[in-house]
């Protein structure tokens, strides 16, 4: 219980040790304190912002769908428009093709008859400038004329 | 556990007495030479010149223990994910923060390092006394018998530094010249001055007033020099009150099995409560000391 030099030695002790908490421990700690709360309060804000920008891109890409939606559909509308209109325009050169091959054809045979008429005609025409050859060679032999005639007969 | 050829007051005075370092007195064998006292008497004789050794000690180590864990903690603090012992220490560094910030209104960077400075080693300090009683002290006797060639009677030990008053005035003392100095730096001689003279009472009639000053500054300077004195005081008593049950319960081991087993309980149970004390009196000592820097640095007339 006695008062002695312990008093001032524990009182410099204290000033001592306050002086080292002051310069060495305080500060760094309650830096680092500092620190750690503004990134947590950054961290915090950036990921509000993050779920704020995921937002809107969830609502960019669902107005992107509805538009790419839009756009397929108007395009199987107009391929569809498309496609009957070059079926029909397939049938209606299919029919102008047929009708054309057809006269084609027909000019032809009508050609062809013509022209063999126009055979006939000739060997008709020789046949019977023969025959008129032979009957006149034949004035002499009556016989020979019948003959001849027949022969003619036959050959037309 | 009283040794052999001890009574119990005996017993509990060897508890009492610190390991006091000093001066013999004139008259002794050893007059004019330094050394260790060999019983309480002539540690008193030795006066104010002499040093309690295991007080100083303890509280050394202990504040050095403190200084060397928290400085390892903060040289890698990082902000980053904290480890165990960061954690720890940012734990009591917040509650101190908090507790600063709550009750100091000033500017001063200085007061929330002293408060967790306070609180840790008061706290530390405090904790010795958990640890039973004659540890340390049969230890310390084996030590001094053994390396020293002391007499095994004439080691005296103490382990709680603030069971002696030396102690707890010492750092009350600090904060009271910490006190004293930023009351005239912040407030100026004249401020604190008249903060001592013009209050409690005041008067606009300016030969009342001065008849009021001698009073005010009798009030004041009374409550002021209280402000130390209940620091320490408050500290020594209540950690002194603690020790001398622990030593009393400690004598119950001398007699017989059952007044022992009897006295084992008791020691948890005190202990166990002893834990709340001696957190509450660190926890005490820190917010008074800031309170007090609170008070030396307001400017105000608020009273």
């Amino acid at each position: 219980m006695n008062i002695n030099l312990t008093l001032i030695g524990q009182s410099i002790t204290f000033a001592l040790f306050v002086w080292f908490c002051y310069a060495f421990i305080w500060p760094p700690l309650v830096n680092a304190l500092a620190e750690r709360k503004k990134q947590i309060a950054d961290g915090l804000a950036a990921a509000e912002r993050g779920a704020h920008e995921q937002e809107l891109a969830a609502k960019r890409a669902a107005d992107q769908m509805k538009k790419a939606k839009g756009q397929a559909a108007e395009i199987i509308a107009h391929a569809q428009k498309r496609a009957t209109e070059i079926v029909d325009e397939a049938k209606d050169d299919a029919r102008t093709e047929a009708e054309r091959i057809m006269a084609g054809a027909d000019a032809e045979i009508k050609q062809e008859v013509n022209r063999a008429r126009e055979h006939l005609r000739k060997e008709v025409v020789a046949l019977a400038i023969t025959g008129a050859e032979k009957v006149l060679k034949r004035e002499i032999d009556s016989k020979a004329h019948d003959g001849a005639l027949k022969e003619l007969a036959e050959q037309l | 556990m009283s040794g052999e050829g001890q009574t119990s007051s005996e017993y509990i005075k060897h508890h009492l007495q610190n390991l006091t370092f000093g001066k013999f007195p004139e008259g002794h064998e050893h007059a004019g030479e330094w050394g260790l006292a060999h019983n309480a008497l002539e540690a008193k004789e030795m006066g104010f010149w002499a040093i309690h050794v295991d007080t100083m000690f303890w509280s050394i180590i202990l504040g050095v223990l403190f200084l060397y864990f928290f400085r390892k903690v903060a040289k890698k603090a990082s902000s980053g994910v904290p480890d165990g012992a960061q954690n720890f220490v940012e734990w009591i560094v917040e509650f101190v923060d908090g507790t600063v910030k709550g009750a100091f209104t000033g500017r001063n960077a200085m007061v929330a390092p002293m408060a967790l400075t306070i609180f840790v080693w008061v706290f530390l300090i405090n904790f010795m006394d958990l640890i039973p009683v004659d540890w340390l002290p049969q230890i310390a006797t084996l030590i001094g018998h053994h390396v020293f060639g002391m007499d095994p009677h004439h080691v005296y030990f103490r382990v709680v530094p603030s069971t002696d008053p030396n102690a707890t005035f010492g750092m009350a003392l600090s904060v009271f010249a910490l006190m004293i100095f930023y009351s005239f730096k912040i407030k100026g001689p004249l401020g604190f001055a008249s903060e001592l003279t013009l209050h409690p009472f005041s008067s606009d009639n300016k030969i009342v007033q001065l008849l009021f000053i001698p009073i005010n500054f009798v009030l004041e300077f009374v409550a002021l020099l209280a402000k130390p004195l209940s620091l320490s005081l408050r500290l020594y008593g209540n950690m002194f009150a603690g020790e001398m049950i622990f030593i009393l319960i400690a004598l119950m081991y001398g007699g017989g099995l059952a007044l022992g087993i009897f006295g084992g309980v008791l020691q948890m149970g005190w202990a166990i409560f002893h834990v709340l004390i001696i957190t509450l009196q660190a926890y005490i000592f820190m917010t008074l000391t800031i309170v007090y820097m609170d008070l030396a640095h307001q400017t105000g007339e608020e009273h």
